[in-house]
């Protein structure tokens, strides 16, 4: 039985599940900062837009200070990673981990860091963070789950069921890399050439008539995933061309994480995105000339920051 | 010798205050910028840098001012052509037209108006400090040739490429104008979107291995196109790209097009990855990455009005 949740990374997506998951179980937050986890103790965890509520969290710096839970749910950012994993060493034997970020490898640098046995899960939903202590959920769109490796599918449907519960939609899957790498490939097109553009992800990405029309390169940029996918032996859960044209008549159009920082001169996650996916291709050998073009362009973005 | 300079930008500039000081040629220029008009009218047109001239010049933004002229030389942004000298074709009409733009099509946009062309290339550059005064940066020269379809007289374009060259900018007559013009295009196609793309000057491109493999993807894509068409590169594009990055040539120069998108101004994509690509279709070559980076920067160009 999952009764206590540790959410690591208290960003949009940390928040969103922090809160949701506060209202079934009892939920901690590890966070990077003193005056975060200070005002999530005193506050409590607001989450407005899809959801209304205000679940109490408690929150630490340090997991020393935080109970022993049943789940971690690592939903750092790519780039603070590494040093979440580094400070779980040697904590919570017992802990099942999840882990929820975008790209590929996540699983990987956890698993250097201890023996727990490994959830891994992608999700798509997304909002704002107006506070250290207030979440607008905006996009309510699935969490994909499922067991890493030799993970039991038991425990990946224990806590997609307690995730259920608490007001997201789940799905659980036997083997979650056709979904993580339908994901990687929508992400790595969609973002970087939403980081690239400016554009948020509206209609433009879906529009091909014309041999200069945004949509024509978004598919090439998929088409060559797809061939990565296929050297990978990967069946895809989901076309992530198909997914691009739902995603761009949902109404208003989403702002990209990679978009957000490249606007405000963060380094990005395209390391984990479209690096772990020029990387796969590399590795099998799979010409990728349209994606290791982005890949380029979006680092060489990064390296432009004033 | 009577020469009107259609478009009077930096490098229109160039050659209207150069070849003012000829005693045996009249200069005239036609520019919507009425200040910059104004200006050179009252205290004539200035350069100063890589040259320190003064020029009597006659300019005005009335098209219908325009006496009968032998050459006219057009120097306007290349989506401007077709409606610059449509405007100005009357003072023309005996005489004949050459394009010192960037870009592929300007002599196809201006024999729509015009009976006698002139396919030219320039390699000079500048910016316009204030009205009536042009910062000359780049020394440069520039190649004459008739234009395929519309040809001007070749004892025609010898005449414009002498007065050029007796008023210090020099420039050469040659059968076949093509091979610098694509030289120039290809070098521009290659690295002015990833600037403007990244934000990074010419040289900082360079010196980044993967953007610099890109730029050799892109030139690679542009000399196939310019073979399919028989056109013979004057030079290697990729020593004009190595020349520039160096550190005392144009290391920190940032490209037009960069300028362009610093200022959200439209940019000259069109004609030249745009360029590329129109003319590959045409003659069987495929253009995946010019296509790649058009489509990024007419999106780039879409989200100033988001």
């Amino acid at each position: 039985m999952i009764e206590r949740v540790c959410v690591v990374g208290a960003g949009v997506i940390g928040s969103l599940f922090a809160g949701h998951l506060g209202r079934v179980a009892e939920v901690s937050v590890l966070c990077r900062r003193e005056d975060h986890a200070r005002a999530l103790n005193e506050h409590g965890l607001r989450v407005s837009g899809k959801a209304d509520f205000v679940s109490p969290v408690s929150a630490a710096t340090l997991p020393a200070e935080l109970e022993a839970p049943d789940l971690v749910v690592v939903a750092t950012k790519a780039g603070g990673l590494e040093a979440a994993a580094a400070s779980l060493q040697g904590h919570w034997p017992d802990a099942a981990v999840m882990t929820v970020l975008n790209g590929l490898g996540a699983e990987e640098v956890v698993r250097r860091h201890g023996e727990w046995p490994l959830v891994s899960a992608v999700t798509f939903i997304s909002g704002t963070k107006h506070s250290d202590t207030h979440v607008e959920y905006i996009l309510d769109t699935e969490t994909w789950i499922g067991p890493y490796r030799d993970a039991p599918y038991a425990l990946a449907q224990e806590a997609g069921e307690l995730i259920a519960r608490s007001g997201l939609a789940v799905e659980v899957l036997p083997d979650l890399r056709p979904a993580q790498w339908s994901k990687l490939i929508f992400n790595a097109t969609v973002n970087g050439v939403a980081a690239l553009t400016g554009l948020p992800h509206d209609f433009h990405f879906a529009e091909e008539d014309e041999p200069e029309d945004l949509g024509r390169l978004v598919h090439a940029l998929v088409d060559e995933g797809k061939t990565v996918a296929r050297a990978a032996e990967i069946e895809l859960h989901d076309d992530p061309w198909e997914m691009n044209v739902l995603a761009t008549r949902r109404g208003s159009a989403h702002f990209p994480s990679m978009l957000e920082d490249v606007e405000a001169g963060r380094p990005t996650e395209a390391e984990l995105i479209n690096g772990a996916l020029v990387r796969e291709a590399r590795d099998r050998g799979v010409d990728v000339p349209l994606q290791e073009a982005l890949y380029a362009l979006v680092r060489g973005r990064e390296g432009g920051y004033s | 010798m009577r020469i009107c300079v259609v478009g009077c930008g930096a490098v229109g500039s160039l050659f209207a205050a150069n070849l003012a000081q000829l005693e045996d040629v009249e200069v005239w220029a036609y520019d919507l910028a009425r200040e910059h008009v104004d200006a050179i009218n009252a205290n004539g047109l200035r350069l100063s840098g890589a040259g320190d001239v003064l020029g009597q010049v006659r300019a005005t933004s009335d098209a219908g001012e325009l006496p009968l002229c032998d050459f006219g030389i057009v120097a306007t942004k290349a989506m401007h052509t077709s409606g610059a000298v449509e405007a100005t074709a009357h003072a023309f009409a005996g005489g004949c037209v050459a394009s010192v733009q960037n870009g592929i099509g300007n002599e196809e946009a201006i024999a729509q108006h015009v009976e006698r062309v002139i396919r030219g290339t320039t390699f000079p550059a500048g910016r316009v400090l204030e009205p009536g005064h042009v910062q000359w940066d780049v020394k440069g020269d520039t190649t004459f040739g008739p234009f395929e379809f519309r040809p001007a007289p070749p004892e025609e374009v010898e005449r414009l490429a002498d007065a050029c060259t007796r008023a210090g900018m020099p420039a050469a007559a040659v059968p076949d104008a093509r091979g610098p013009q694509w030289r120039k295009v290809i070098f521009n196609a290659a690295t002015n979107p990833l600037g403007a793309l990244t934000r990074l000057t010419h040289g900082r491109v360079c010196e980044r291995p993967d953007l610099r493999a890109l730029v050799t993807g892109l030139v690679d894509e542009g000399k196939a196109v310019a073979a399919a068409q028989r056109i013979e590169l004057d030079d290697d594009p990729e020593r004009l790209i190595d020349h520039a990055a160096r550190k005392d040539v144009a290391y920190d120069h940032k490209a037009s097009m960069l300028q362009d998108v610093e200022a959200r101004r439209p940019t000259e994509v069109d004609y030249l990855n745009g360029g590329i690509v129109r003319f590959g279709r045409e003659h069987g070559v495929p253009t995946p990455l010019n296509e790649a980076v058009w489509a990024l920067v007419r999106g780039l160009e879409a989200s100033w009005t988001r």
